[in-house]
């Protein structure tokens, strides 16, 4: 292929990408000229709804489309991920306006910077070579280490920020260790071609394939803060700007799933046994230390941290299933958790206001009493972390439970019950302190309207997909079939 | 052959029954005024009621299949209907949910004064709960509404309740989500295992092998049994009652240990019908020691609300001991008493409330000589308190009697045992009587007391014309469930392919299985 041949054939399935990517630069130029930042966030919406409008239209077309010579592929798979990215980017936008001025730290970048990390989790969720994915990795990663730091003056983001690019470093480098292996076993870093080369050869029970996998859970188990490579998640989630821990909870979650959706699921299909093997004992260690570490907590970012390590293990139930459905089932539970979890920290940061941190749980006391629609969303969220119908967290475990028992791990689906009623104790601590207490102080709400729409938005998809979760089902049967 | 009538009345009634309440809740929402709000919650209450009626009138007797039917398509991907429909043991419930929800909202009028709009709405939210896992035919479904109830109780007791109601509340959700739970992977395991479907008639068609029943029963019955609550698992229930404002008192005692129950009727009996012959003997030896110690538990209690609510552990005894006889007299005893409890229980609660409201204070030593100060209640507290232990002529008389003639039909042992409990029932009701009503007028309140005043009398009212038309004309009610029971103990019994009816068999053969 000669440089000429770039043809627009070649640049349809990327433009999403190519939106992203030009709209954090035009805001980077935009932040010289332009004083107001909701001119920069505003700008920053319109961009990722364009790519998000892009990404729509194709979705459930048949067929994926590989580009540049089977590297990137926009198929149903990448496309449903994207849609968790747009929407994180687009939510985190609109809950960072007030709350960066509140943290004197409302540069321009930041919006850039989210979008990179943006376009760097698609890239992960559309690579089809490994170099590629660590490419996107990459470009994530790097961004998300400044966004933790980006209040300057303050010693907890930046250590937040440090700690999470050491091990972030490190994490990339098992994955590079991991790629480097499989390219000596076979030849190839296209994720494609690995797969059609083990079997070929009949390389399944491999060491140098086992050790390879092995690298690669540790790198993408770091990237979804599963058990035990979750360390640096509550440093990094407390520290870091609360708008940063609401969107890293998310989309390089989210990122991380993909990815090792796709790599496990192709690349390392011949291996589904072993590695299913090890992911669940990753499970069960992230349900059990996310939910039982959790209780201990009075810092709300901290709780909402070692809650989100929790997350990960149910939907790593969805994966250990193996099979197509219970991919879908792990899609549909990361983008119900998207929805829940980022309506959570909204709320979280409405309490933020001058000189009043309002992290602490004890914050929340009395709530209900001067604040009730606050604390009624914040009620909603919680159930629906817990996973309590009608909430649609009830509906993305519930999924993710019949795919697990569907392939036989009963007793996973047990114990992933027990913890989740374990993590009731946290969640409705929160519900108890807003309602069944007094408040000590005024508690003063810091709202906006891109706030107001933002909870509004998660709190309706909560609730609307908890009672009617066939539309979304839907979709997300959409992403494995097209 | 269909087991279903759907409905003709042109209208979906139970779907309007259920969710009537919802609607009234979303009306509140956006009301101001703390005075429209109770009216409104008292409306849509009534309207609730009013609505059920046609479904008792329609209602044909002769069969057992479900009636009233209504199916929709809701989540095809698991093949998951909205289908709702009642049959002669669920009806009933129906109007005892309708009814003590008018009565728990006249009986908070007053008690509540803050956060009034959230009290009634998570009151009208319980209420399509509770009429919603009557009318569930499709299992998910059934789930959804079983969870749904945990939010608004859970603020019910929390919010409004007594001193320690932040504990009660937290255990109240842990206790009732851990035994739900089970039931989750229990439902999805026999989603699989009956064929993809979690339609409650075509599950119960299905034969399962018998050490997959017995793990599923056990699943349903961890739900059902902290529901009740049954023996191990009561702790809950003391602290919870004893907490909540009287409302939730009367919705826990009322309506929601019944759910337990009707959980075992309709999944454990028809479902895991060898399972269920498999534990029989456990089942009932739990069911009587719930009756003899909730019944010496209760003689030692000093709070007033918590003696009436050991005596629910007792008295839901007497219930569970009555379906696990397995017979048609203690069956239908079982669920006449069902339906006795919750009124007699309820009514005991809303007194407790209304004394409470005066006084302010539940402990026993407090009170005294109310005969004197305030006749109409004494009155009042006298037929429930009579009810309560069974005296002929009452409502909870019947059931006990169909349920412990049940019992002997079994074993005579079980029909003795149970008969003690009885004994100490009277025991207890006729103690607590004695300290509260008779007795000289106690001085720590006498300066508190003025008598029922016309809201109050019209709560507790209905539930004594409900105490002796039951125990008058219990046929009002049976006659409903005459074939609904004999259907359901031909189910029971009608998968024993021909075995003998042996519990010591069946046990062997199901540990030989598991070992």
């Amino acid at each position: 292929m000669s440089f000429l041949n770039l043809n627009f054939m070649y640049i349809k399935p990327i433009a999403p990408e190519l939106i992203i990517t030009c709209i954090a630069l035009i805001l980077m130029l935009l932040d010289l000229i332009v004083r107001r930042k909701e001119v920069i966030a505003l700008v920053g919406i319109i961009g990722t709804t364009l790519a998000l409008y892009l990404t729509f239209k194709v979705y459930g077309l048949a067929g994926p489309q590989t580009v540049f010579n089977g590297m990137f592929v926009l198929d149903g798979y990448s496309s449903f991920f994207k849609f968790i990215f747009y929407i994180n980017a687009i939510l985190t936008i609109c809950i960072s306006l007030k709350y960066m001025e509140i943290e004197k730290a409302a540069y321009g970048e930041y919006y850039a910077l989210l979008l990179f990390a943006t376009a760097g989790m698609m890239i992960i969720a559309s690579a089809l070579d490994l170099i590629v994915l660590y490419l996107g990795i990459e470009l994530m990663s790097l961004s998300t280490y400044i966004l933790v730091g980006i209040i300057r003056h303050d010693t907890k983001s930046n250590e937040a920020a440090i700690k999470y690019f050491l091990l972030g470093g490190f994490s990339s480098a098992f994955l590079l260790y991991g790629a480097s292996l499989i390219y000596g076993l076979t030849g190839t870093t296209n994720i494609g071609a690995i797969a059609a080369f083990i079997s070929e050869k009949g390389f399944a029970g491999n060491q140098m394939l086992l050790l390879s996998m092995a690298l690669f859970t540790v790198a993408f188990g770091f990237k979804i803060a599963a058990a035990p490579f979750h360390m640096w998640a509550p440093d990094a989630y407390e520290g870091a700007p609360t708008s940063i821990t609401a969107f890293m909870s998310v989309g390089p979650k989210a990122a991380g799933f993909a990815a090792l959706g796709r790599v496990f699921m192709v690349a390392f299909s011949s291996i589904k046994v072993e590695w299913s093997t090890v992911l669940i004992p990753l499970a069960v260690l992230s349900m059990c230390i996310g939910n039982i570490v959790a209780i201990s907590q009075t810092n709300i970012k901290r709780m909402l941290a070692y809650s989100s390590i929790a997350h990960a293990g149910y939907a790593l139930l969805g994966v250990i299933a193996g099979t197509n459905s219970g991919l879908s089932s792990m899609m549909n539970y990361m983008f119900i958790y998207a929805f829940m979890n980022i309506g959570a920290f909204a709320v979280v940061i409405m309490l933020r206001r001058e000189g009043f941190k309002g992290e602490d749980l004890s914050d929340y006391e009395g709530l209900a009493k001067n604040h009730p629609l606050a604390a009624a969303l914040m009620l909603v969220f919680m159930f629906s972390l817990t996973g309590i119908p009608p909430t649609a967290g009830f509906i993305a475990k519930f999924y993710v439970f019949m795919e697990v028992i569907k392939t036989g791990h009963v007793l996973l689906a047990v114990i992933a019950v027990l913890f989740s009623v374990a993590s009731a104790f946290f969640y409705l601590r929160v519900v108890m302190y807003m309602y069944m207490k007094e408040p000590r102080g005024e508690v003063i709400l810091t709202t906006s309207a891109p706030i107001c729409i933002a909870l509004a938005v998660t709190a309706l998809i909560v609730i609307v997909f908890g009672i009617f979760p066939s539309s979304l089902l839907d979709f997300v049967s959409l992403a494995i079939s097209g | 052959m269909e087991d279903i009538i759907f409905n003709k009345l042109g209208y979906p009634i139970l779907t309007l029954t259920t969710f009537l309440p919802i609607i009234g809740a979303l009306f509140i929402l956006f009301l101001r005024n703390d005075a429209l709000i109770k009216w409104v919650a008292l409306i849509t209450t009534i309207a609730v009621f009013i609505v059920s009626l046609p479904i008792y009138k329609h209602f044909d007797k002769t069969t057992y299949k479900m009636q009233f039917v209504e199916s929709h398509s809701w989540i095809p991907l698991w093949d998951i209907t909205y289908k709702v429909g009642v049959d002669g043991i669920s009806i009933l419930f129906i109007i005892l949910t309708a009814l003590l929800s008018i009565l728990c909202v006249t009986v908070s009028w007053k008690a509540i004064q803050n956060k009034v709009k959230e009290f009634f709405i998570s009151l009208l939210i319980m209420e399509t709960a509770m009429i919603g896992i009557f009318v569930s035919l499709n299992l998910l479904l059934f789930y959804l509404f079983w969870e749904l109830m945990l939010i608004p109780m859970f603020l019910l007791i929390g919010v409004w309740g007594g001193p320690n109601r932040i504990y009660a509340a937290i255990k109240f959700v842990l206790f009732t989500l851990a035994g739900s739970v089970f039931m989750l992977i229990g439902i999805i395991v026999l989603y699989y295992a009956g064929g993809k479907t979690f339609d409650i008639l075509a599950l119960s068609k299905v034969h399962y092998p018998l050490s997959l029943q017995a793990w599923l029963f056990l699943g349903f019955f961890a739900a059902f049994a902290v529901k009740v609550p049954m023996f191990p698992v009561h702790t809950w229930l003391p602290d919870a009652h004893t907490e909540a404002p009287t409302a939730g008192s009367v919705i826990l005692a009322g309506i929601l240990l019944k759910m337990g129950a009707y959980g075992f009727l309709r999944f454990s009996l028809p479902i895991f019908p060898d399972a269920t012959r498999a534990f029989l003997v456990p089942m009932i030896i739990l069911s009587i020691t719930a009756i003899i110690y909730g019944a010496y538990v209760t003689l030692m209690q000093k709070d007033l609300k918590r003696l009436i609510a050991y005596s629910s552990v007792s008295h839901m005894g007497f219930v569970t001991l009555g379906i696990f006889t397995l017979n048609k007299t203690g069956l239908e005893g079982g669920i006449l008493q069902m339906i006795n409890h919750g009124v007699v229980t309820g009514a005991l609660f809303l007194c407790v409330g209304i004394i409470y409201e005066r006084t302010h204070t539940r402990v026993i030593e407090d009170y005294g000589g109310l005969s004197k100060s305030v006749p109409v209640y004494a009155t009042f507290f006298a037929i429930f308190s009579l009810a309560a232990i069974g005296f002929p002529g009452m409502n909870a008389f019947i059931g006990e009697f169909l349920i412990i003639s049940g019992a002997f039909k079994v074993r005579t042992i079980f029909g003795a045992l149970s008969i003690w409990g009885v004994a100490l029932g009277v025991t207890y009701m006729v103690w607590l009587y004695y300290r509260v009503v008779l007795n000289e007028v106690n001085p720590r309140i006498r300066h508190h007391l003025s008598d029922l005043d016309l809201r109050e009398i019209a709560t507790l009212t209905p539930l004594v014309i409900l105490v002796f038309l039951i125990g008058l004309q219990p046929d009002i009610l049976l006659s409903y469930m005459h074939t609904s029971v004999e259907h359901l103990i031909e189910q029971v019994n009608g998968s024993a392919h021909g075995q003998a009816y042996n519990f010591a068999n069946l046990i062997t053969q199901y540990i030989k299985e598991i070992f």
